[in-house]
């Protein structure tokens, strides 16, 4: 299982040929108190980069990219009877989806957890 | 998303001590202002429903009028019966054009001496240039110097009344000087939550201790203008530039209470012919209240379908309502579609939500009897 993040603060845990992705903890600090989370039907493909999700917080309603192209395998029922799931444990139970990877090669433009923090800190 | 570090952003009397609680400070109206505080809106809209939530407003516009008769002066540019205020009272009403549409809503206080009104932020230079040149028999005094907060909630006049029992004897829509923790302060019963509370305008110089005061008192939490935005929707009330502007009518609004039998009568103010006429004939499109079915938050902007697709309106705030735990949203629909419980269609990301028009407000207001 490997990790790697986007600039755009989504999060992949990589298994084979599988990721689970979610948002980051920053990106849920920046959004505030999730209150929906509209989530991509199991077998839907995915673009890297391209719409997969939206999370809607009490003020607005963001969109959530792929941060790798593929086919959604499941999305997390979870998060749809208790969308705060997302601030409690972002990177853990608050996972959006599992996306089968087309192309792992795509992985190599992500960052690592060292690379994605220092970028974070970058943003001020 | 970060606080802007723009310098041409007005900053309030508070604004240190809205960084020091580690407000998330937001460009708003010109000024530098907190949209949350680090509990986050869901928390401190509750709280506020639940105990007191204290909100710096001193960005919005304080403005003096003095005169002969003041009251009947700034009839000219109101539809609001002013001239039947009683000193120490208080009435919501808007600046129209000759259009009928609305320039800007505001709250005036009749006093002893003066009027004080009280205007949105964003439109504080034009209506006290309106005002200037709307009232050439009056002083028009723009109030730099004054600071306002709100304290909103259940136990708001209770913690004010710790500071001074007096504050227990307003009535809600009703305003006085009171003295509180030894600042001359002027004190209405009144918000923009739904909830019982005051509004305190107070000197600039003290608000800062002022504030700290009340933040000590066990009930009271800061709150920022996300809450704040979240219990107006919750309370069905209008927020300037979204739900009324230069487009919208009184009538069409749903304000046409703040217009008397005396005003609708006479006129006298800009547009008050076109209003006359709405009030005659009946309006095409009005305001209502929209109820979206499942957890799916609609927005401003957002197109509203009757059941056959066709568009018949607009959203003009909507989102999340947290003491409903459901979304609600506000918007004009066309007047045949207006009737509580009509279904209808929002268009959300391209899909149909399915909605129905509610009653406003969405939570039972619990202001003060007046």
């Amino acid at each position: 299982m490997t990790l790697y993040f986007t600039k755009d603060h989504e999060w992949i845990d990589v298994a084979g040929d599988t990721g689970t992705v979610g948002i980051t903890v920053y990106a849920q600090e920046q959004l505030g108190d999730v209150v929906f989370v509209e989530l991509p039907e199991p077998g839907r493909g995915v673009k890297q980069g391209g719409e997969m999700a939206v999370v809607e917080s009490v003020k607005a309603a963001s969109e959530v990219y792929a941060p790798v192209s593929g086919s959604v395998v499941e999305s997390n029922d979870a998060l749809a009877a208790d969308p705060s799931l997302v601030n409690q444990d972002a990177e853990g139970a608050g996972w959006f989806t599992k996306i089968k990877l087309s192309d792992s090669g795509e992985l190599g433009g992500l960052m690592d957890r060292a690379g994605y923090d220092a970028f974070v800190k970058s943003l001020g | 998303m970060s606080a802007s570090s723009d310098e041409t952003l007005h900053i309030t009397p508070l604004n240190a001590l809205h960084k020091e609680l580690g407000g998330r400070m937001v460009p708003f109206a010109g000024y530098e202002m907190p949209v949350q505080f680090p509990s986050g809106i869901l928390t401190e809209h509750k709280h506020t429903r639940a105990a007191a939530g204290l909100f710096d407003v001193s960005h919005m516009g304080q403005v003096r009028i003095t005169g002969a008769d003041p009251a009947k002066s700034i009839e000219r540019l109101v539809p609001g019966d002013v001239q039947a205020l009683e000193v120490g009272r208080m009435r919501y009403t808007m600046f129209t054009n000759e259009a009928g549409g609305i320039l800007d809503d505001l709250m005036i206080n009749k006093r002893a001496d003066d009027l004080l009104v009280i205007v949105n932020a964003a439109c504080k230079q034009q209506d006290i240039a309106l005002l200037q040149a709307g009232l050439p028999d009056c002083k028009v005094e723009y109030l730099a110097d004054r600071a306002l907060l709100a304290l909103q909630g259940p136990e708001a006049v209770a913690v004010l009344a710790r500071l001074n029992p007096q504050i227990a004897a307003l009535q809600f829509g009703q305003g006085a000087e009171i003295l509180l923790d030894g600042i001359s302060c002027f004190v209405t019963r009144s918000g923009y939550t739904g909830e019982d509370g005051c509004e305190i305008s107070l000197p600039a110089d003290a608000a800062d201790a002022f504030a700290r005061k009340l933040l000590a008192q066990p009930e009271v939490k800061p709150i920022g203008l996300g809450a704040r935005d979240s219990l107006r929707l919750e309370a069905g009330l209008c927020l300037y530039g979204h739900d009324i502007d230069t487009t919208t009518s009184p009538i069409e609004a749903g304000l046409t209470w703040t217009i008397s039998k005396r005003r609708r009568a006479e006129g006298g103010f800009p547009g008050a012919g076109i209003i006359q006429k709405q009030l005659a004939e009946g309006v095409t499109r009005k305001r209502v209240g929209l109820r979206p079915e499942g957890r799916a938050p609609a927005r401003e902007g957002t197109d509203i379908l009757d059941i056959s697709g066709n568009k018949i309106g607009m959203i003009t705030s909507g989102g999340f309502g947290p003491s409903v735990d459901a979304p609600v949203a506000m918007g004009y629909v066309a007047a045949a579609s207006a009737a509580i419980d009509t279904s209808i269609n929002l268009l959300v990301r391209g899909k149909p939500l399915p909605a129905r028009i509610s009653a406003m407000p969405f939570i039972t207001k619990r202001y003060a009897k007046a």
